[in-house]
């Protein structure tokens, strides 16, 4: 029996990219690069519009501890630091580079001969300064991951190659395409927290991954390598440690740490390594360009800020009945209303769907199949939650846990009355977290 | 690379639209209202204008806006219904084989009952019609496995009609009415016309006796009585003589030896029960042609095998220990198991999704539940056969279930074990 954990489904995969390797993207003549790409503060511009900057050097200074320097990704001239359009919906703060079609880099970004011996702090440090965010997509500052308090300890740390979205092989093709370095960086997380296992979860769609890893630990065995049956949502945190170690990370504001566990993407891992060998910043990643609406899916490596189109022309450009451009897989990918969005650090793909597949369905009243009770990973009742939040009785909701779902969509997926259920869900428990704040900001004051 | 134009800032609604796409952007200018926002939010301090030379000739796109997931199962409530109703098909085939054409007519006179009174009803109201989504017909075939095969062509009409016109759609149709429809549609026809659905019985193979035929339609029930064919149902049977038998003062010796002979016999046709070739309600006598359509269901995941299969054990366990003659422990648990409707019951009504409980401890106690009142109502009640009673009041406890098996939440409960790992 292959570990997993309970509920989920089994969208089906459309990985149609796996097999092509990844293409290096050509240089992009602009980019535009947020100031903010994770969760946390933001940092504070220390360029300004007509600096000439290289490749690798910051944009701007950390606005305090949960928070991770930008840097320019192409060489170049600033040509603006003001808003711009942002894959997560709102307009952001953004520096745009004009590249000088010169591949320069910043100085002091080189190999460190002695990378294998430093200790907890300077792997911290150099992650902090290389502004490594999560790039499974939640973005968190992968140096705060890697800094957990002292009474709670973390003994294993798990790399996540589950890749469960539809479409999405970014992660797939960057563990056939350089798994030492994978392990590297998750020897060197390992290493900052002083974790006492190793676990890479690998979903069994991909079992040249798994062998490609298994391959790369060898005879240190120092890293176990699972592979875990197909299932979504195997790839959410939570999931994933239940199915590695059967542990639960307690509900909101419960975090993996309170159960020993760290979780980083295999991407992250990389640009671990990368950052700790070669002090370099993360500048370029993987992305997966795929769906019914484009012509030549395929992976490609593209610099940080380079926008949508740039990624989507590279890829054959549009199918004429694509109808939605995602940022992220199918399931919890965000919809775009325009191409000219950068690549982010949690860019993971950019799925553009046709006409067919990105039909909204009309919503008809629940049947009680409970099909959603049986699919969602944590437990919920997602119909009455739905239903409550609809209702906007949102005390009640509460009772039944909304704050607690993981938003993965998976009772939306299933839902043969085609009700949108994660959607007023997610309503839902906005509401009560604004409601939470205005409560708590109301007693402070 | 069209730039969020600083060339417009005054261009108000559509700032997003360069000049030089403008014949394409018409084209979608009714495009959906989402759209809109964030780009109107992108107009003010958009900042650089890209240099646009490529995409002079590609039209800039208009992405349909919404929030995950954007996927969808291909699963719907009309492919359920439709699936449910035609793993009813064996059965229904069994029926007209044991019962003669006149049964295959009942359940299609019941099903069509069933759709033209939910096409008219919502017509008359002026509602959206749901007779495509195939939950009217599935009720109306039910209403119809449930009745007698002796009875005459209006009482299928009758109970299609309440189950429809009252039971359901007052409710607010599909997914909102608290009783099982086709459940509700028997219990008003067994209130209204007590000797119609419990006396029309017709015993298996009657077409087959001499003037008769397999089209048969006219035919007495009280007439087969009369000569001398017992048309009463295994259930009527054992549950007479068992009365007699546990009650012997008073009752002369050759009454008891045959109460005794009969119960003996009925229990020894157990066989002809799973297979349908004995007297009862049309859908409800092939035990085993049920459990095809059933077994189909499981395979689709249509079904919990929770409620089914504890009603039944429930009943099975409390047949064998009360239904004896002998004493505790003396029953015949097969007999309880194929008698009656309790397989019809347990993996067709018993699972209505819209009228039973959605969590899994729930539907495990209702399961029990309904076991323990078709129990109660077959060896206390008034009426041989309980199993649609059972439902009826449990469906009315659903809700009730539902809040009281709330699962525990992901995270809530950490085991010690791990809590230390």
């Amino acid at each position: 029996m292959k570990k997993t954990f309970r509920g989920g489904t089994h969208p089906p995969e459309f990985k149609l990219t796996a097999g092509f390797a990844s293409q290096k993207l050509p240089l992009p003549e602009i980019v535009h690069i947020p100031v903010t790409q994770h969760i946390g503060a933001p940092g504070r511009v220390i360029v300004a519009k007509g600096d000439e900057v290289k490749v690798g050097q910051p944009l701007t200074e950390p606005g305090g501890f949960v928070s991770a320097p930008a840097h320019a990704s192409i060489a170049g001239t600033v040509k603006a630091v003001g808003n711009y359009a942002n894959p997560l919906g709102k307009e952001m703060a953004t520096v745009t580079i004009e590249g000088n079609g010169s591949d320069d880099w910043f100085e002091g970004i080189e190999e460190d001969p002695d990378w294998q011996s430093v200790d907890a702090d300077e792997i911290r440090a150099r992650v902090k300064n290389a502004g490594l965010a999560g790039m499974g997509g939640a973005a968190f500052p992968t140096h705060v991951k890697l800094a957990p308090p002292p009474e709670k300890p973390i003994d294993t740390v798990i790399i996540n190659g589950a890749e469960c979205e539809p479409f999405l092989t970014s992660d797939h093709r960057l563990m056939l395409e350089r798994p030492e370095d994978i392990l590297e960086g998750a020897r060197l997380v390992a290493r900052a927290v002083g974790a006492r296992q190793v676990f890479v979860g690998i979903e069994d769609n991909k079992p040249d991954a798994w062998e490609a890893l298994k391959q790369a630990v060898g005879e240190k065995n120092d890293i176990q390598v699972e592979m875990l049956p197909v299932k979504y949502p195997q790839g959410a945190e939570k999931q994933l440690i239940n199915a590695l170690t059967g542990r639960e990370v307690p509900p909101p504001p419960g975090l993996p740490m309170d159960v020993g566990c760290l979780v980083q993407n295999v991407g992250s891992c990389v640009a671990i390594y990368e950052a700790v060998r070669y002090r370099r910043p993360l500048i370029e990643r993987t992305v997966t360009v795929s769906g019914g609406g484009i012509k030549q899916p395929k992976n490609v490596i593209a610099r940080i800020g380079t926008p949508f189109a740039r990624l989507i022309e590279a890829a054959g450009g549009y199918e004429d009945d694509a109808a939605k451009l995602l940022m992220g897989g199918p399931m919890m990918g965000m919809s775009q209303w325009t191409d000219i969005v950068p690549v982010i650090k949690g860019t993971s793909g950019i799925v553009v769907l046709g006409k067919a597949e990105a039909s909204l369905a009309e919503e008809n009243p629940c049947i009680g199949c409970g099909r959603c009770v049986s699919v969602c990973p944590v437990f919920l009742l997602p119909t009455n939650i739905a239903r409550l939040s609809q209702l906007e009785m949102f005390d009640e909701a509460e009772e039944l846990g909304v704050v607690e779902c993981i938003e993965c969509g998976s009772c939306t997926y299933v839902c043969p009355s085609k009700r949108n259920l994660v959607q007023h869900i997610r309503f839902g428990k906005t509401t009560v977290l604004a409601n939470r704040r205005k409560q708590a900001q109301k007693q402070s004051a | 690379m069209v730039s969020p134009n600083d060339s417009a800032p005054d261009s108000g609604a559509t700032p997003e639209k360069p000049e030089e796409v403008k014949p394409e952007a018409k084209k979608e200018e009714a495009k959906p209202a989402q759209a809109e926002k964030p780009a109107a939010s992108a107009k003010p301090a958009a900042p650089k204008p890209v240099p646009p030379k490529k995409k002079e000739e590609a039209p800039q796109r208009q992405f349909m806006l919404s929030s995950s997931p954007h996927l969808r199962d291909t699963e719907s409530v009309q492919r359920i219904m439709i699936t449910v109703t035609l793993t009813l098909v064996p059965a229904m085939l069994g029926a007209a084989w044991v019962f003669g054409m006149r049964a295959l007519m009942l359940i299609l006179i019941g099903g069509a009952a069933a759709v033209v009174t939910e096409w008219a009803v919502q017509r008359v109201f002026k509602m959206r019609s749901t007779v495509g989504d195939g939950s009217a017909l599935l009720t109306g075939i039910l209403v119809s496995f449930n009745l007698p095969p002796g009875v005459p062509w209006w009482i299928p009409v009758i109970g299609s009609f309440f189950a429809i016109a009252i039971a359901k759609l007052p409710f607010g149709g599909l997914g909102w009415n608290p009783l099982n429809p086709a459940l509700v549609g028997r219990a008003f026809l067994l209130a209204s016309w007590p000797l119609h659905m419990t006396k029309d019985w017709l015993p298996a193979f009657w077409w087959k006796l001499p003037g008769y035929s397999f089209f048969t339609w006219n035919v007495s029930p009280s007439k087969l009585m009369v000569d001398g064919i017992s048309t009463a149902t295994p259930l009527e049977v054992a549950k007479n003589a068992l009365k007699i038998l546990k009650n012997p003062e008073g009752n002369p010796t050759d009454i008891l030896a045959t109460a005794g002979d009969r119960f003996a016999e009925i229990s020894s046709r157990v066989i002809d029960m799973a297979v349908g070739t004995i007297g009862g309600c049309i859908g409800e006598t092939s035990a085993i042609l049920i459990l095809i359509g059933a077994a189909y269901l499981f395979y689709k995941n249509y079904i919990d095998w929770r409620t089914p299969f504890s009603m039944i054990a429930v009943v099975a366990f409390g047949g064998w220990m009360f239904g004896g003659a002998e004493g505790l422990f003396t029953g015949d648990a097969l007999f309880h198991i194929f008698a009656g409707g309790l397989i019809l019951g347990a993996f067709y009504m018993a699972t209505d999704m819209v009228t039973t409980p959605i969590t899994p401890k729930g539907r495990l106690i209702f399961g029990v539940g309904a076991g323990l009142l078709t129990l109660m109502i077959r060896m206390i009640g008034g009426y041989p056969e309980g199993v649609s009673y059972a439902i009826l009041l449990m469906n009315l406890t659903t809700p009730l279930i539902d809040r009281w098996t709330v699962p525990r939440r992901f995270g809530h409960v950490v085991k010690a074990a791990d809590a230390k790992a």
